[in-house]
Formats: structure tokens, sequence, C-alpha cells
């Protein structure tokens, strides 16, 4: 499902966020966002399934097409949006009154009833794809989801999202707080879940984005200054801003 | 092997301070749980005798008559409080939720303002309202006239925990399951007040314990009644209206039914309030923070 972005603007409250981001983010493939601190990052996430305006005083203005659905149009229903595009946090945020079973299968359970054979299969699916399983199997239902080391919940918190089965799936620094070991274990998992989901993912650490990305877009004080193949922005971006930031001299 | 070695000086200040220190948590701690362990050491001291099987499955006797008990004004007070606790923990909850998912209007700060003065208003004028609201309308008493007295007096603390205590859910949890497409009152009920309910149950049970002891607002509600009755349309007997009536008459031998109830009645709430912990507590999962 690719999306399309077009005059993309948002506030908070007075401040202006975003201005006139235009972006087409293709299908199966994995889109980097990064930028300095504050440049709108990952409001720009936050606008593509509609949980910027979950904030009390946000505003957004502008387009967005995921797949063939407006997500901005008249009566888009935003928790349908969310439905179709997932999101995973920057901290880890496993609901801690759940097990771990109950925390992977609480998107299909809240929204609708399924047989407790469908859910067995969608957690053990969620959990494999999230490379999570084998060292939860045996206390799926008897520890809570806050039990588990930040690395474990992270992978904990994509399975989640994935057992909904979305098309998109957002991801806003999923990695900062997170061990290099288990950083490697989530960036491998972007690999696998390339091919049968459309992943955007915001990052601060550059060699992160230029390891998993296939297109990275660069923003700075809520505007998007170059957007490209990932090898290009890294070695021949065409802006010198752009050459600043990722090499470093920028303040 | 690496041992730190600190010079004496520095060593034995610490030492003391921290022996210090220790020492006046202990004592704040036994100051503080020595009134209770007073009130009921005294009770069973004064009341333990008089309470036996019969006294416990017996409705009162007239003066004169030996033997008699608070059989019937414990199936009352259980009466009035499921009564009020139908009314106070539904509406004590639904409010709270109301205060912290959407209190920031004028409507909010007004029920805030409400509950809180509610919270300061005399159980003995709660009684007053209520007799004048209910028990003059129908033209009787009642053990509903008294649930809803009490249930009154549950609310305001009910609501005001409730909505402290899901303040307290990280917003991160609850931008979790929006981000799933939970709706928003799904979001409320399925994972913000669950991960709340260990702080909504004390809260509960705070009031509860509060409003189970109360004989004020029962004078002109429950009434009291010296037979057993289970329609919620009669003058129901109820604890602590029985105590007060035993410990206000002249005989010694009411005198020590009244200790006795006294007894039976703190025992019935802590209780009670064990009761729904353990009940609450075995949904809560291992490795909770």
């Amino acid at each position: 499902m690719n999306i399309s972005v077009r005059e993309l603007n948002a506030w908070f409250g007075r401040t202006q966020a975003l201005y006139d981001i235009s972006m087409e983010i293709p299908a199966n493939q994995v889109t980097a966002i990064i930028g300095p601190s504050g440049c709108g990052k990952s409001t720009f996430v936050r606008c593509l399934n509609r949980m910027h305006e979950t904030l009390p005083g946000t505003r957004v203005e502008g387009y967005v097409e995921v797949g063939s659905i407006e997500i901005y149009g008249n009566g888009t229903s935003p928790v349908e949006v969310r439905r179709r595009v997932g999101m995973v946090f920057q901290k880890p945020n496993p609901f801690p009154a759940m097990s771990i079973y109950d925390n992977v299968a609480a998107g299909l359970k809240l929204n609708g009833s399924y047989s407790r054979r469908e859910l067995d299969q969608v957690v053990e699916h969620a959990l494999r794809m999230a490379a999570l399983w084998d060292e939860v199997k045996d206390q799926l239902k008897k520890q809570s989801g806050a039990s588990l080391s930040g690395g474990q919940q992270q992978r904990l918190c994509i399975a989640r999202a994935l057992a909904v089965q979305p098309e998109v799936l957002l991801m806003d620094e999923p990695a900062s707080a997170l061990d290099p070991i288990s950083t490697a274990k989530v960036e491998e998992l972007l690999f696998q879940l390339r091919s049968q989901y459309t992943i955007v993912i915001v990052t601060h650490n550059m060699q992160q984005a230029a390891r998993v990305a296939d297109s990275t877009g660069f923003f700075l004080l809520g505007k998007l200054i170059e957007y490209d193949k990932t090898e290009r922005i890294f070695t021949t971006p065409a802006d010198k801003r752009t050459e600043d930031y990722v090499t470093g001299r920028f303040g | 092997m690496l041992k730190s070695q600190p010079t004496r000086n520095v060593a034995w200040t610490r030492v003391l301070a921290d022996r210090a220190a220790t020492g006046a948590a202990w004592l704040a701690a036994l100051l503080v749980i020595s009134p209770l362990i007073a009130i009921f050491g005294y009770l069973v001291v004064r009341g333990a005798s008089a309470v036996n099987w019969a006294f416990l499955t017996h409705a009162p006797r007239p003066v004169g008559e030996a033997g008699g008990g608070i059989g019937n004004a414990i199936v009352g007070s259980a009466l009035i409080l499921g009564i009020s606790s139908l009314l106070g923990v539904p509406l004590g909850i639904g409010a709270g939720v109301y205060l912290a998912e959407y209190g920031r209007g004028r409507l909010a700060t007004l029920v805030r303002f409400t509950a809180d003065v509610l919270n300061g208003v005399p159980s003995i004028v709660m009684g007053i309202a209520v007799y004048a609201l209910v028990v003059l309308q129908q033209k009787h008493f009642s053990a509903f006239a008294g649930g809803i007295a009490l249930g009154i007096m549950m609310i305001p603390t009910i609501a005001r925990t409730t909505e402290e205590m899901l303040l307290m859910v990280p917003r991160p949890v609850r931008e979790a399951a929006l981000g799933l497409g939970v709706s928003e009152w799904r979001t409320v009920l399925s994972v913000s007040l669950r991960t709340a309910l260990p702080g909504v149950i004390t809260g509960v049970m705070l009031a509860f314990a509060r409003i189970a002891g109360e004989a004020a607002p029962l004078l002109f509600t429950a009434f009291g009644n010296q037979f057993w009755n289970l329609n919620v349309n009669q003058p129901t007997a109820a604890l602590p209206l029985q105590i007060y009536n035993y410990a206000l008459s002249p005989y010694d031998e009411w005198h020590q039914q009244a200790w006795a109830g006294a007894l039976v009645l703190i025992v019935l709430i802590v209780g009670t309030v064990c009761l729904v912990r353990l009940i609450a507590g075995r949904g809560v999962m291992k490795g909770t923070a």
C-alpha cells in the first residue's frame, strides 16, 4: 500500500510543526525519516495514522492517501485509519495490566469477537514474526507484558501492531531506547517485514537509516528538505543542508 | 577482591544517621498502627465474650429476656450496603472517568467542586436530606432510603480516586490502544480503567469502609428494626443503628451487646475489604509495575 502525501501542514496550538510536506512513499519498502530533534519527524509520521490530532490543541491540513483511502477525507474514521496503519512508538508501551498474550491479542479483542483458536493462531504468528515467540511461549498468559526486558517489550509492541494485520507500519524511533543487541534484532525484523508491509521509520541514528532504509527523507524545521534513495542522501545529497547533517557538521 | 574501606569517622556518622532514620521510620509506623490495635484490642476485651453463634444469628429480644442478637442487623446492613454500592460505585466511577477524560470545561470544574463539598457534608445532614426527599415522599422508612443516603456518600471518594488513578495511566499506554485502531471509549474502559483498576478498587473500598460504620444517615432513613426484614421498602435494621441503640440503653446486658456488635462490625468491614482485594488481586499479572 503506497502512501501519497500532498501539502501536509500540522500545528500544535499556534505553532506550526509541518510546512507543506509532499512525499510519495512507495509500498513494500522501508522509508526512513531523519533530521535533528524538533524537526517534525515524529509529527509527520503521527499525521499518517491520525494520531497527531489525539493531542489537545492540534490541527492538520492537507491530503494523505493510503492506498485508495483519503485518510483526512470527509467520512473517513480515524479508528479505521489506525487499524490499517499500525504504529510502534519510541518507548516500549505494553499494556501493563495485560498478559503477554493479551497484549498481542488486544487489537483484535478490543475491536471484535474472535474464537480462541483464531486468537491463538494470530498471537503465535505475530510473536514469531516479531522474533519473540521462543523467548515467551512458556509464559504467555502468566506474565505481564511489563515484566519483559526493554528489548523484548519493544518486540512485543511490534507483535501487537502486526497482529491486527495493518498494511502500513509506522515506527517512531523504535530502537532509541534499546541496547545494541536488541536494536540489531529490530533492524533484522525490518528486513523481513519489508516484503509484506510499507514501513516508515523515524530515526535519530543515521547509520540505522543507512542500514535499513531504501529511501530516506531529511526534515529540517518542519520542512522536507530532501527525499531520495538512501544511497544518494548519504553519498551525494543535492542540498547543502542535507550534506551538513549527514556528515555531522550540523549544529 | 575490592572492599570499600571508608575512614572510621565517616563510617561512624553514617551508621549513626542510618540507624536514627530507620528508628524514626519504625517509630512513626508503630504510632500509626497503635490506635487501630488499641481500638481493636479494647473491642475484643469488652465484646468478645458476648459473641457466639446465637448472637450472630438471632434478632434482638425484649428487655429482660436473655439472649438475642444482631443477626437481623447483619442482614440489614448487607442489604443497605448492597443498595448503596449499586448506586455509589457506578456513579462514582462514571464521574471519575468523566473528570479524567473530559475534565477541562466549566461543567467539570463544577462536578469537582460539588464532589469536594459533598465529601464535607456531615453525615447527619445527608440523612435529613434523604429523609425529606425519599422517606417523606414514600411515607415510610426503608432500606432503599438508607441505601441512597449511604450511596451518595460513597460517590465523592470514588470519583476523585478514580480520576486520580486514571490520570496516572501513562499517555503512551493510551496511545498504544488508539494506535491499534481501538475506539476512544473502548480505550478508556478496557485499557485505562483496567490499568488503573487496583487504585480504583482501593478508592471503592475506602468509601465502603467509611459508610459501613455510619449510623447518622440511617437514623431517619433505614430507621432500624427489631425483627428480620428482607423487603427493601420496609424499615430495616443496621449494625451501626443497633450498636447505637444498645449503647444508649440503661441496661448492662445491652451495653455488652453493643461492644460485641462493634467488634462484629469491624471484623465484617475488614473481612469484606480483604475479600474484595483478594478476588480483584487474582486478575493482576505477575511483574506488573
